[in-house]
């Protein structure tokens, strides 16, 4: 392989490992939208409708998790066990009261992104 | 695949499925029972049973051309469709269909906000649009235009519209399909109706005068099932400079009768939002001998011990809109005018807001109100806080409101209409040998529609007993329920699909002739029966020998 070859194909590859650092970017960035928009109106912070202190979903999970040990958090931005398989069947199946959803109003690929998007988070907050 | 369209072959179906497919692409095609999951009802009174109304396939289309292209397609096969925007119609069927093997034909991708005005003060949207989207539309654009919304804000204008959904501000607002000016409709044939001004092709004015020339069928598309409506346009809310709250309380039984009157009027001078009846006897129910006076309808004995408790018998919360000066005025104005009617009433100022709201204000839960879900619902905040309502709570931490529905009688707009309503459930409750839950003399009216007040009933059927047997027995004591309320003259305004032939024999008068009016319409304008059969009670020919087999 000649120099200006082997610094061609460098270039390729810096280029394409920075276009998949990009892609990742961008995966967390279209899952944080993607979680404000469809899961945060039941399963973010702040306080819930008549007089309950949480929204629903996050205080069902509270209650789930209530006996749990290790503690589960009960909201699902601070989780770091929430994998795309594991939110697609809790998606797509529904629990409890959480109705499925169907994938025109998240594709698989939607789901992906969100996954990232909280395993970005946790590995971000920090450690307990 | 697990069921088929009735009287449809396997490989009919499969040809559909190909045209489908053709229409929308293959990946907005879903045909394992994996992927129909979310189609499902998920509070269905008959999930899991053989008699379950799943669909046998669902498309996703993006457009009204591909919507034509599904319904031509569906039409060459006799394929029965049902229509979905964001399929969270819960308590009334969700995204289920009235016929088990239907093609679920899920508008979600459709969710286009093609139009907010807030200067005409209107927007138009496809069907996929949520509450909570079109909030945010407007938010994001600074647009000062409010949103009438339902309690959970994940469902659609058109969808909520069309099944006759109500909101909490003003009451033309409130009432969403009365609010809807000019729809476009898909119509069985695959041709584009628009109604209203939209049938002037250069019309200029479509959602501002919804009548148009000649008859007028969009009320034929609300609850109905002679189209697929892919645009439809919504009068706004001006954003109000100021909102107040203000209660009244008054302490006799009787008091009713001149407080809703009073109410009545302001409300329909358009002075008041929406008015919340409650009452201040419920800690008293704990109390034997003033549960036995209240259900027996025991006046003297219920007054005497509200006096003694110091309670008052009923109470009413207002909203007005305005500026802080004419809010303030119009909150005087309600005191004079009910201390002329009921000179012993007493009142409470309750929260004094410049609009919008800051996130604060909204979350506040001090008194005089805790509820930030009025502060949300209100002044147009779309959201889910009203999901605590079927979760799991710390009382009962593994369980949930498997059951969830809605069916709400419509009462006459007067206190001694709702005297009678309540008199007239607990006998309903007693002939039938329920527990009695609301029918009592404290229970309260809503005032969703402007001009009609609407009851609860049958709520907590089933949630005792979640077993396919507790709820089969459920939903029959719900079917006598509505049968017996009918006779004394109360119909429902909406109900699941599993209900829906229940509700509309009761709209019986001069021997059925609504039903066979509106039949005789579906057959001439659909007359394969693809779209909806069986929507609130309305049976195309090929499918009407299914009338009421849904038990």
């Amino acid at each position: 392989m000649s120099a200006a070859t082997r610094t061609a194909a460098i270039a390729a590859l810096t280029l394409l490992f920075a276009s998949a650092a990009s892609a990742q970017q961008t995966a967390v960035q279209r899952g944080d939208a993607k979680f404000q928009h469809s899961c945060t109106p039941c399963h973010g912070a702040g306080v819930g409708d008549d007089g309950r202190a949480m929204l629903p979903g996050t205080d069902a999970l509270r209650i789930k998790y209530r006996d749990a040990k290790p503690p589960v958090p009960a909201l699902l931005e601070q989780r770091t066990d929430l994998t795309a398989p594991a939110i697609r069947a809790f998606v797509r199946n529904g629990s409890f009261s959480m109705p499925p959803f169907r994938p025109t109003e998240l594709t698989d690929a939607e789901i992906s992104d969100i996954a990232a998007y909280i395993a970005d988070k946790a590995k971000r907050a920090p450690r307990r | 695949m697990a069921v088929l369209p009735p009287g449809v072959s396997a490989e009919t179906f499969a040809a559909a499925i190909k045209e489908f497919e053709a229409a929308v692409g293959k990946e907005w095609v879903f045909t394992s029972d994996e992927d129909l999951v979310p189609y499902r009802d998920h509070f269905s009174y008959i999930k899991n049973q053989p008699n379950e109304l799943i669909p046998s396939a669902a498309v996703g289309p993006d457009s009204t051309e591909q919507v034509q292209a599904l319904v031509r397609a569906a039409n060459k096969h006799k394929i029965p469709l049902y229509a979905i925007s964001t399929g969270k119609n819960f308590a009334y069927g969700g995204p289920s269909p009235n016929v088990r093997g239907s093609v679920t034909v899920d508008l979600k991708r459709m969710n286009r906000v093609l139009e907010v005005n807030d200067k005409r003060y209107y927007a138009v949207v496809e069907p996929g649009v949520s509450y909570i989207d079109l909030y945010r539309h407007i938010q994001d654009h600074n647009l000062k235009v409010w949103v009438d919304t339902p309690d959970p804000g994940w469902g659609s204008p058109i969808g909520n519209a069309l099944d006759h959904g109500i909101g909490y501000t003003m009451g033309n607002y409130r009432d969403h399909f009365g609010a809807h000016y000019g729809m476009e409709v898909v119509l069985p044939s695959g041709e584009i109706m628009r109604t209203g001004m939209g049938a002037l092709p250069a019309s200029k004015s479509w959602h501002e005068y919804k009548h148009g020339f000649g008859p007028d069928p969009a009320g034929l598309f609300g609850q109905g099932n002679f189209g697929i409506v892919t645009k439809m346009g919504f009068r706004l809310m001006p954003q109000p400079e100021h909102w107040r709250t203000g209660a009244v309380m008054v302490p006799k039984r009787a008091d009713l009768i001149p407080l809703v009157d009073t109410v009545n009027y302001l409300t329909d001078l358009a002075i008041i939002g929406e008015p919340w009846y409650g009452n201040g006897l419920a800690a008293l129910m704990g109390n034997t001998d003033f549960r036995e006076a209240a259900m027996g309808f025991n006046e003297t004995v219920m007054d005497a011990q509200a006096a003694a408790a110091k309670v008052h018998s009923w109470q009413v919360e207002l909203q007005f809109y305005g500026s802080e000066r004419t809010t303030l005025s119009n909150w005087e104005y309600t005191k004079e005018l009910m201390t002329r009617a009921i000179p012993n009433a007493r009142f409470m100022d309750g929260e004094s807001f410049k609009v919008p709201l800051s996130r604060e204000q909204i979350s506040k839960s001090t008194t005089p109100y805790r509820s930030n879900m009025r502060r949300n619902i209100t002044q147009g905040v779309p959201g889910l806080g009203i999901w605590w309502m079927p979760s799991r709570s710390d009382a009962n931490p593994n369980a949930w409101d498997e059951t969830h529905i809605g069916l709400f009688s419509l009462i006459g707009r007067s206190g001694e209409a709702i005297f009678q309503a309540q008199k007239d459930f607990a006998s309903v409750a007693k002939k039938l040998g329920m527990p009695s839950l609301f029918p009592n003399a404290i229970q309260t009216p809503v005032n969703w529609y402007q001009y009609a007040f609407i009851m609860g009933n049958g709520f907590g059927l089933g949630r005792s007993d979640t077993s396919p047997e507790g709820k089969k027995a459920a939903a029959a004591k719900l079917r006598e329920v509505l049968a017996e309320n009918a006779k004394l003259g109360y119909g429902d305004y909406r109900a699941p699909p599993m209900l829906q032939d229940d509700v509309a024999d009761q709209y019986s008068y001069n021997n059925h002739v609504l039903r066979r009016f509106n039949e005789t319409l579906k057959d001439a304008i659909d007359p394969n029966g693809i779209i909806m059969p069986g929507r609130a009670g309305v049976w195309p020919a090929a499918y009407r020998s299914m009338r009421g087999s849904l038990k």
